[in-house]
C-alpha cells in the first residue's frame, strides 16, 4: 500500500527501527569497488615507487654518509662553507630569473597574438610553437651551438655584413645560455598563457570599451589582470624547469655558465662524490619544492582576492 | 592600406596601431622555428664544416651516419626504447587516468600528484638517483633499465594527455551502457576507449618520443652496446661539433614532425 | 518464456548523506507494478539522487529495494535490467542508430538476425522505422530522445527510469512526446519511474506523483489530489500558483473579513493556512453567490495575458493576491478600475485548509 508524506507514521510501523538496513553489505560493496578502481592505478604507483621514490629517497639517506660509511652532515656543512657553492646558486638563480623574464616579454606579446587569430589561423601557428616542443631538446641546443659559435652562422653573416670584424663571443657563455634557455622554455609560457587568454570573455572588454575605456585602458585594467593567473603558471613551470636544467646549459654555457645540475653531474662523473652530489640534489628539490608551494599559495590568494573569478 | 584602418578588435584599436605587436609576434614565432630548420640545409654541406648556405651540397654527412656501426647501434636501441616504452607507459597511464578519475577520493589525489611527480623533480636528480640504484640492482647498460626509466618520465606524460581527454568525455555515456548491461570493463572497452582513442595514441607518441629524445638519465644509465642515440650526440657535441650530428638532426625533425602532422590530423580524418 | 511486463518496486528507508545534508532522508515508497510514477521537485530535493540509486550508479548509505521479491540494493548497474533515458540522451557517437539500439542486445548475446528484427521493431515503435543506417549526428533532437529511447526498451526490461528526458526539447516538441512517452508506456506496460521539475508535465503524464524536497516525500497520489488537496505548503507552492492567508478554524468554519467561510472538509479548531489559487477565484457579480465562499477585494490593477487576465487585488487583511479571469469585459461590476470594490467567490471545496507551520 501507498505510504503517506515520510516520517512520522512509518517508522513507527518498522520491527527493528533502530538498525538501518544493508548498511554494512553497502558499505563493503562501496569499498570493494573503491579498491578495484585503485587497482587499476596500482601498476603505475609500483612503477613510479620502485624507479623513482625509493632512488631519490636513497639519495637523501647518501646526503648524510660521510665518506667514511658513519651520519655526518659534513656535506651539507661543506656547502655553506664553501663560497662556491654560492656562486652556483646565484648562478642558478639569475639564469633561472633572467630566462623566465624574457620569456614572459617575449611570450605574451605572441600569446596575445594568437588569442586573438580566428580559430584555425591560431591552430595552424600554434604549430610553431609546438613544433620546438616536440623536437628534441638536443637538436634545438646543437642547432644553436652552430648558430652561435665563433665561426658559426650568426658570425660570418655578421661579418660578411660588415657589422662588426671580431667574432662575437656568443657561446659558452652567459648570453649563448640564456638564448639557449629562452628557447627552449618559451613553448613552456606560451601554451598555458594562450589557454587563459582565450578563456578570457571578450564581452568583458566590449563592456569596458562601452562604459569609456580607451584600447589601452581596457588592456591594463581589464585583460591584462585576467591574464594574470595564466602568466604566473606560465612563468612558475619556466622558473622551476630552469633551476633543474641540465642539457642546454651545460652545451651552451662550455663550462663557463656553473648552475647546480651541472655541478651535481660533475660530481658524480668526474669524482665519484656521491655524498657531496647527493646533498646539492637534495638541496635543489627542497628548494623546487618550497618554491612551488609558495607559488601555488600565492596564486590561489590571487583568485581569491579576486573575487573567486578564476576557478 | 584600407586593411590597416580597419579596427582589429571591438575596442576598436586599428591594425596599423597594433602593428608592432604582429611584428614581434611573427618574430617571435620565427625565432622558435628557425634555427631548428637551419640545420637542414648545413647537413647537406659537402665541406669539413658546416656552413649556410652550403657551397657543395653533398650526402656524405648521411653517408657517414648510416655507415657507423656505433650510429646505426645507438639509433637501434633508442628506437627500441622508444617503441617499448610507449608498449608500457601508456596502458599503465590510461588504466592509472581512468582509475583516478573515476575514484574522487582525498587518497586518489594524492596518488595522482604521486604519479606526476616525475615532471616536477629535477630530472638530474632522477638521473644520479637511478643510476646509483640501476648499479645495485646491475640495470645499468640494459635495455630493460632504460625501458623502465623512460617509462617513468613517460607516464606523467601519457596521464595528463588521456585524463584531460577524460574530463571532457561525457561519462554519461558509459552509465548508459552500464544501464544497459555493460559491466564497468565493457562500457570502457565498447563506448569510452572507442571515443577516445586519438587522445590516447597521442598519448602513444608523446611516450615515444619523451624516450626517444631523453637524454639527461640516458646519460647515466646506457652506456657500451646499450649506448642511447641523445648519449651519442650529447658526447659528440661536447667533444668536437661532428657534422654528422646535423644529419642526425635533420632525420630526427624529419620523424618528430611526421609524428606530430599526423597525430593532429587523425582526429579531421573521421569517417563521418 | 513468457515473461510478466512489470515489476513492482518496493523502497525502504532509503537514506544518502553527502556530510550533514541528507539526499534521501529515510524514504519509503510502494511503486505498483506498471504504473507510472513522477517524482517530482525542485533541484537539488534528491529526486535525481533517487534515481540513480535506482538505477545502481550511487550507492546509498543504508536502506532496502526491491524489484518484486528480489533484493536489489547491492546489485550492480549492469545487473539490473532495467531501462534508461538520460536528460542528454547520451548516443554512442561512434555508432549508427541501429548499433546503438542493437548494444544491450548484444551484450545479451543476441545477435544476426533476430538482432536485427527487434531492432527495427523497436525503432518503428518510436515512429523511426528505417533509421538504422544512419549516423547519430544526423539526427535532429527529438529524433535522438526516440532512439535514446529504442535503445532503453529494446530489451524489454520491467522497469524504466526516465531523467528529465524531454527538458532539452523545446516547448511544442516536449508536449507531444509527453503524449507519446505516456502511450509507449501503456502500450508496453513496464512501471515507470520519472523524474521531472516540471510540474505540467508531472500533471499531464502521472498516474501518481511523489512530491519530493529535502530528500523527503511530501506527498505521494494521484495529480488531482496533488493539486486540489496539498497536503502542505510546500507541495501547495511547488504545484500551480496560490497565495496563503493565515486564518483561524472555530467551530468547524473560517472567519474572514468579516464573513463566514465553509472550509472543504472537516477540520478541527486552531491556525491554518488558507490556500487561494488565482482560477478558483472568481469575481461576482451581485446576486451570483449562492453556494459560494465570499471574499471582500479591492482592485489594484489589471493585467490582460492573451488568454486570460490576470487582477490583482487586496483582501480585508491587506494580502495581495492574483485573480485569474478568462473575459474582462463590462462585468456587472461596473468598469474595472484600480481601487474598484469587488466580491470575490470561492467554492467551499476550493476552500483548501493546510497545517500552519511550513512545510514537514
Amino acid at each position: 500500500m501507498t505510504s503517506a508524506s515520510a516520517g512520522v507514521a512509518v517508522d513507527a510501523m518498522l520491527p527493528s527501527a533502530g538498525a538501518p538496513p544493508n548498511a554494512r553489505a553497502l558499505r563493503s560493496a562501496d569499498a570493494w569497488e573503491r579498491r578495484r578502481l585503485l587497482g587499476l592505478v596500482s601498476p603505475a604507483v609500483v612503477l613510479v615507487t620502485i624507479i623513482m621514490v625509493v632512488p631519490v629517497a636513497w639519495l637523501f639517506y647518501l646526503s648524510t654518509q660521510s665518506d667514511a660509511g658513519s651520519f655526518s652532515l659534513e656535506h651539507y656543512r661543506r656547502m655553506w662553507e664553501q663560497p662556491s657553492y654560492a656562486r652556483t646558486f646565484v648562478t642558478t638563480f639569475q639564469v633561472s630569473a633572467l630566462t623566465t623574464a624574457i620569456c614572459v616579454l617575449l611570450g605574451y606579446p605572441l600569446a596575445y597574438f594568437l588569442s586573438e587569430l580566428p580559430k584555425r589561423t591560431a591552430n595552424l601557428c600554434m604549430i610553431a610553437v609546438m613544433l620546438p616542443l616536440w623536437t628534441s631538446m638536443l637538436v634545438r641546443t646543437y642547432a644553436w651551438l652552430v648558430l652561435l659559435q665563433r665561426r658559426g652562422l650568426i658570425n660570418s653573416w655578421g661579418m660578411s655584413l660588415g657589422w662588426w670584424d671580431e667574432p662575437l663571443a656568443l657561446v659558452h657563455n652567459l648570453t649563448g645560455t640564456l638564448v639557449g634557455t629562452v628557447h627552449v622554455m618559451l613553448p613552456f609560457l606560451v601554451m598555458p598563457l594562450y589557454a587563459a587568454m582565450c578563456a578570457i570573455d571578450r564581452d568583458l572588454l566590449k563592456a569596458a570599451a562601452n562604459l569609456g575605456a580607451t584600447p589601452a585602458q581596457t588592456f591594463r585594467r581589464v585583460f591584462f589582470p585576467l591574464s594574470l593567473p595564466g602568466l604566473s603558471t606560465g612563468a612558475l613551470i619556466v622558473f622551476i624547469l630552469c633551476l633543474g636544467f641540465y642539457i642546454t646549459p651545460a652545451v651552451l654555457g662550455g663550462g663557463k655558465v656553473i648552475m647546480v645540475s651541472t655541478r651535481i653531474a660533475s660530481d658524480i662523473e668526474l669524482f665519484f662524490n656521491w655524498g657531496a652530489a647527493s646533498a646539492l640534489g637534495v638541496v635543489l628539490l627542497v628548494l623546487t619544492t618550497l618554491i612551488l608551494f609558495v607559488a601555488s599559495k600565492l596564486l590561489r590568494l590571487e583568485g581569491v582576492l579576486r573575487g573567486g573569478g578564476t576557478r | 592600406m584600407s586593411w590597416l584602418q580597419r579596427p582589429a578588435t571591438a575596442t576598436q584599436i586599428t591594425h596599423a596601431a597594433r602593428l608592432w605587436l604582429y611584428a614581434l609576434a611573427v618574430a617571435v614565432m620565427v625565432f622558435l622555428v628557425v634555427p631548428t630548420l637551419l640545420v637542414i640545409p648545413m647537413s647537406f654541406s659537402g665541406a669539413q664544416y658546416l656552413e649556410f648556405p652550403p657551397k657543395q651540397w653533398s650526402l656524405r654527412w648521411y653517408e657517414s651516419y648510416f655507415a657507423s656501426a656505433a650510429w646505426m647501434q645507438a639509433t637501434a636501441t633508442s628506437l627500441k626504447a622508444g617503441v617499448l616504452t610507449a608498449l608500457l607507459a601508456t596502458p599503465l597511464g590510461v588504466l592509472a587516468a581512468y582509475g583516478l578519475q573515476a575514484s574522487r577520493t582525498r587518497f586518489a589525489n594524492a596518488l595522482t600528484m604521486l604519479l606526476l611527480t616525475p615532471i616536477v623533480i629535477p630530472v638530474i636528480l632522477i638521473g644520479i638517483g637511478v643510476f646509483y640504484a640501476y648499479v645495485k640492482l646491475h640495470l645499468v647498460n640494459t635495455l630493460l633499465g632504460l625501458v623502465l626509466a623512460h617509462s617513468m618520465l613517460a607516464l606523467p606524460v601519457v596521464m595528463m594527455v588521456v585524463s584531460s581527454a577524460l574530463k571532457t568525455f561525457d561519462m554519461n555515456q558509459e552509465r548508459v551502457a552500464r544501464s544497459l548491461g555493460a559491466s564497468r570493463f565493457q562500457a570502457f572497452m565498447l563506448v569510452t576507449l572507442p571515443q577516445i582513442r586519438f587522445t590516447v595514441a597521442t598519448g602513444a607518441v608523446l611516450a615515444f618520443l619523451t624516450s626517444f629524445d631523453e637524454i639527461v638519465v640516458s646519460l647515466f644509465i646506457s652506456g657500451g652496446d646499450h649506448s642511447t642515440l641523445t648519449r651519442n650526440m650529447f658526447n659528440a657535441l661536447r667533444d668536437q661539433v661532428d657534422p654528422t650530428i646535423a644529419a642526425i638532426s635533420t632525420l630526427i625533425v624529419a620523424v618528430t614532425s611526421l609524428l606530430l602532422v599526423i597525430t593532429q590530423a587523425l582526429p579531421r580524418a573521421k569517417p563521418h | 518464456m513468457v515473461r510478466s511486463s512489470s515489476l513492482p518496486i518496493s523502497i525502504r528507508q532509503l537514506t544518502k548523506r553527502y556530510g550533514d545534508a541528507h539526499a534521501l532522508d529515510h524514504i519509503d515508497l510502494d511503486i505498483r507494478s506498471g504504473e507510472f510514477l513522477t517524482l517530482l521537485g525542485p533541484s537539488g530535493s534528491g529526486k535525481t539522487t533517487l534515481l540513480t540509486v535506482l538505477a545502481g550508479f550511487t550507492r546509498p548509505d543504508s536502506g532496502s529495494l526491491k524489484f518484486g521479491e528480489t533484493e536489489m540494493i547491492c546489485t550492480p548497474p549492469h545487473r539490473r535490467d532495467v531501462g534508461m533515458v538520460f536528460q542528454n540522451y547520451a548516443l554512442f557517437p561512434h555508432m549508427t542508430v541501429a548499433g546503438n539500439v542493437a548494444f544491450p542486445l548484444t551484450l545479451r548475446g543476441v545477435k544476426g538476425a533476430e538482432a536485427a528484427q527487434r531492432v527495427e521493431k523497436a525503432l518503428e515503435m518510436v515512429r523511426l522505422g528505417g533509421y538504422g543506417a544512419r549516423g547519430v549526428d544526423q539526427l535532429s533532437g527529438g529524433q535522438r530522445q526516440r532512439v535514446a529511447l529504442a535503445r532503453a526498451m529494446v530489451f524489454e526490461p520491467r522497469i524504466m527510469l526516465m531523467d528529465e528526458p524531454l527538458s532539452a526539447l523545446d516547448k511544442q516538441l516536449r508536449e507531444h512526446m509527453q503524449f507519446e512517452l505516456r502511450q509507449l508506456h501503456d502500450q508496453l506496460g513496464m512501471t515507470t519511474v520519472y523524474v521531472t521539475h516540471d510540474q505540467r508535465e508531472a500533471l499531464t503524464m502521472s498516474d501518481r506523483i511523489a512530491v519530493i524536497n529535502g530528500g523527503r516525500i511530501m506527498q505521494l497520489a494521484a495529480p488531482r489530489e496533488i493539486y486540489e488537496r496539498p497536503a502542505n505548503r510546500f507541495v501547495a507552492e511547488f504545484i500551480g500558483e496560490s497565495t496563503f492567508v493565515p486564518v483561524t478554524v472555530a467551530a468547524g468554519a473560517v472567519a474572514f473579513g468579516g464573513r463566514t467561510l465553509a472550509p472543504a472538509t472537516a477540520e478541527a479548531d486552531g491556525p491554518r493556512l488558507m490556500m487561494l489559487r488565482p482560477e478558483r477565484l472568481q469575481v461576482l457579480s451581485p446576486g451570483h453567490a449562492e453556494g459560494l465562499n465570499l471574499l471582500d477585494a479591492k482592485l489594484n490593477a489589471a493585467v490582460y495575458q492573451g488568454d486570460s487576465s490576470l487582477l490583482q487585488v487586496t483582501l480585508a487583511d491587506g494580502t495581495v493576491v492574483g485573480v485569474r479571469c478568462t473575459s474582462l469585459g463590462d462585468s456587472a461590476n461596473g468598469a474595472l478600475e484600480p481601487g474598484a470594490r469587488l466580491t470575490l467567490g470561492l467554492a467551499p471545496r476550493d476552500t483548501v485548509l493546510l497545517p500552519a507551520e511550513s512545510a514537514a
